[in-house]
């Protein structure tokens, strides 16, 4: 039964991991591109719900779309501005780039909002069915982050700028030739990606302490998702999320909650040697 | 005069500048020589894997810390200062030497990714491990006598020492076949490996290289400061910083390295005194500034090339661009 519980919990827990790592693989698929921002985004989505409920008192539901469109024009805007100059250059450039941002941003996050940790209490309780216990807000949160990365695939397969995004992915070249305005697709897409990380960012602030301490940890698991799912690919990121909240569940308790972040890094470093296509395998071109 | 000459007159006149610091300046000029001399040999050493052999590694924080602890707990259990320094190199050539046979098959974003998660996890590994490394508490070291003036001073002369090993190993390197092998790599490695260079072996040599001299660097501030802890040895912002400074100066260059790490020491300076809060925000500022403005680093600009910039022409030199791997 014990055991039962910790699955549970590392398929929540996975869940938010999937919708938490899309964007930013969806950006390194398509863009070619690691954002080092997308750790600080999610932590700005948060900072942005938070004070959105504890001001003005709004709904974290009502603030997640609100939240997730202002980091779309954000993300669009970066993309267009500053990193579309630099998209065809070495990684140790775009990597080094995005880090900036990244420095940048943290920093005005711990300046204007300390990194006191604060979050959003909504004292929903806890849901029990057949012994395993389940907090409601972690629930909602999940059926949020499966909802969004669902919605996302669907956007990929369906409408005309996902099949677009999708060709760019495949071969922006032959993309270009076909007549899709490639630098605009690359700006959609890193929009999507920060779009992803607002609405994750919204999630989190339920569940999680909002603080600007996280922004790494987030970044690590993003990281890790992808390397286990693979790019690119909204189930990649599933998989890779879901994998990555079971073991993590599991080994926390087996090893104890600090030995958990190692082992999916670890785990990270593993496949990275061996399986570098990810679990999943597939090149995600869906 | 070659430009090997020119350039080991330029880097002789710059060790005796910091050399001379505690001869008119106070402490706090010569602290800052010390850590100048500090990042200038993890830049150098960097520069091997990064800008030599182009490879986009994360993981200079790794080794520092590495070197730190394997000083750190050598000199706790009773080894003199010196042998101590000479472990934690050992120690980190051989866990680079170890790793690299396994991370350096993989390349671009991968490799990167993979050099960020070893900082993560060697990070965590010594902060749970409690019971060797003193977990979060971190470790505390016997403080040399004599007095701050005294510290001070040795201090210096030791990172001076590793700063000057570290840069004729980049001369060496530079104008070897090893050197010219990593040059090939860096443009391109399927062309270096047809041609009969041993990729592999040339690759894990410039990541032993890259590794070996920030374990003494890592091993001598353990001694220095006296104290070590985790996030203070495995820092992320190190992990970057080192890359752009070697960036700042240009990299794949013998020079650069030393003129970056100048650059940005002082610029930092500058900054950290009248804006304290907003330290990450300034290097956040320096790394898109040097990206868009100074891509080839500040070895790289040219008179001309500036003149023609500031007339809002193009007639310099153009930077190759360079096909994503």
């Amino acid at each position: 039964m014990a055991y039962l519980q910790t699955l549970v919990n590392g398929i929540v827990l996975g869940a938010l991991y999937a919708c938490l790592a899309v964007g930013f693989s969806l950006v390194w698929g398509v863009l070619n591109i690691v954002n080092m921002l997308h750790g600080s985004l999610i932590v700005f989505g948060s900072y942005l719900t938070f004070f959105a409920w504890h001001s003005y008192g709004i709904s974290p539901l009502i603030a997640l779309p609100v939240v997730a469109l202002f980091l779309f024009v954000l993300g669009y805007a970066a993309q267009f501005a500053v990193i579309n100059r630099v998209i065809s250059a070495p990684v140790l450039t775009t990597m080094t780039l995005t880090f900036g941002l990244d420095l940048i941003l943290y920093n005005f996050m711990t300046v204007y909002y300390t990194a006191t940790p604060r979050r959003v209490t909504l004292d929903l309780g806890v849901i029990e069915v057949g012994g395993i216990v389940m907090p409601v807000d972690r629930l909602i949160g999940m059926a949020l982050a499966l909802l969004l990365t669902g919605l996302l695939y669907l956007v990929l397969r369906r409408s005309r700028i996902g099949r677009a995004i999708v060709a760019v992915r495949m071969d922006s070249a032959t993309a270009a030739l076909m007549g899709i305005r490639v630098n605009r697709i690359y700006a959609i897409t890193f929009g999507i990606g920060a779009l992803m990380a607002g609405a994750t960012g919204a999630i989190f602030a339920v569940i999680y302490p909002v603080t600007t301490n996280l922004t790494g940890t987030y970044l690590g698991k993003a990281f890790v998702v992808c390397v286990i799912g693979g790019l690119g690919s909204v189930p990649g990121a599933l998989v890779g999320g879901i994998v990555l909240g079971v073991i993590e569940s599991f080994s926390g308790q087996f090893f104890g909650p600090q030995h958990a972040l190692t082992v999916g890094f670890a785990l990270m470093l593993v496949l990275l040697v061996v399986k570098p296509t990810g679990l999943t395998g597939i090149k995600g071109y869906e | 005069m070659t430009a090997t000459q020119r350039n080991c007159l330029i880097f002789a006149l710059w060790v005796m500048a910091l050399a001379a610091t505690p001869l008119w300046a106070s402490n706090y000029i010569v602290r800052l020589a010390i850590t100048i001399a500090m990042y200038t040999s993890l830049t150098l050493s960097w520069n091997f894997i990064g800008g030599f052999t182009g490879y986009p590694s994360f993981s200079t924080a790794a080794f520092f810390g590495l070197g730190c602890y394997a000083g750190a707990l050598s000199q706790r259990a009773g080894m003199p200062m010196p042998l101590a320094w000479a472990i934690a190199t050992l120690f980190v050539g051989a866990f680079a030497a170890a790793l690299g046979a396994i991370i350096l098959r993989l390349r671009g974003h991968y490799f990167a990714i993979g050099s960020i998660g070893i900082v993560e996890v060697v990070r965590l590994i010594v902060s749970s491990w409690g019971s060797l490394t003193g977990g979060g508490d971190g470790l505390n070291l016997p403080l040399l006598g004599g007095g701050p003036n005294a510290v001070a001073r040795i201090f210096l002369g030791v990172m001076l020492a590793i700063m000057v090993v570290t840069f004729i190993v980049t001369v060496i390197v530079d104008r070897s076949r090893l050197g010219f092998g990593l040059r090939c790599i860096e443009q391109n490695e399927d062309a270096a490996d047809m041609v009969g260079i041993n990729t592999v072996r040339y690759k894990v040599t410039a990541y032993t290289l890259s590794a070996l001299l920030c374990g003494t660097v890592g091993a001598a501030y353990a001694s220095w400061t006296g104290y070590i802890d985790p996030n203070d040895s495995f820092s992320i912002i190190m992990t970057i910083k080192v890359p752009v400074m070697c960036m700042l100066g240009g990299p794949g260059s013998v020079l650069g390295p030393v003129v970056g790490t100048a650059a940005f020491m002082l610029l930092e300076e500058v900054f950290w005194a009248n804006f304290l809060d907003y330290n990450r925000a300034i290097l956040g500022a320096v790394i898109v500034v040097l990206i868009f403005f100074l891509p080839g680093g500040l070895l790289a600009l040219s008179y001309r090339d500036l003149v023609a910039r500031l007339a809002g022409t193009s007639r310099g030199k153009k930077v190759p661009k360079k096909v994503p791997t």
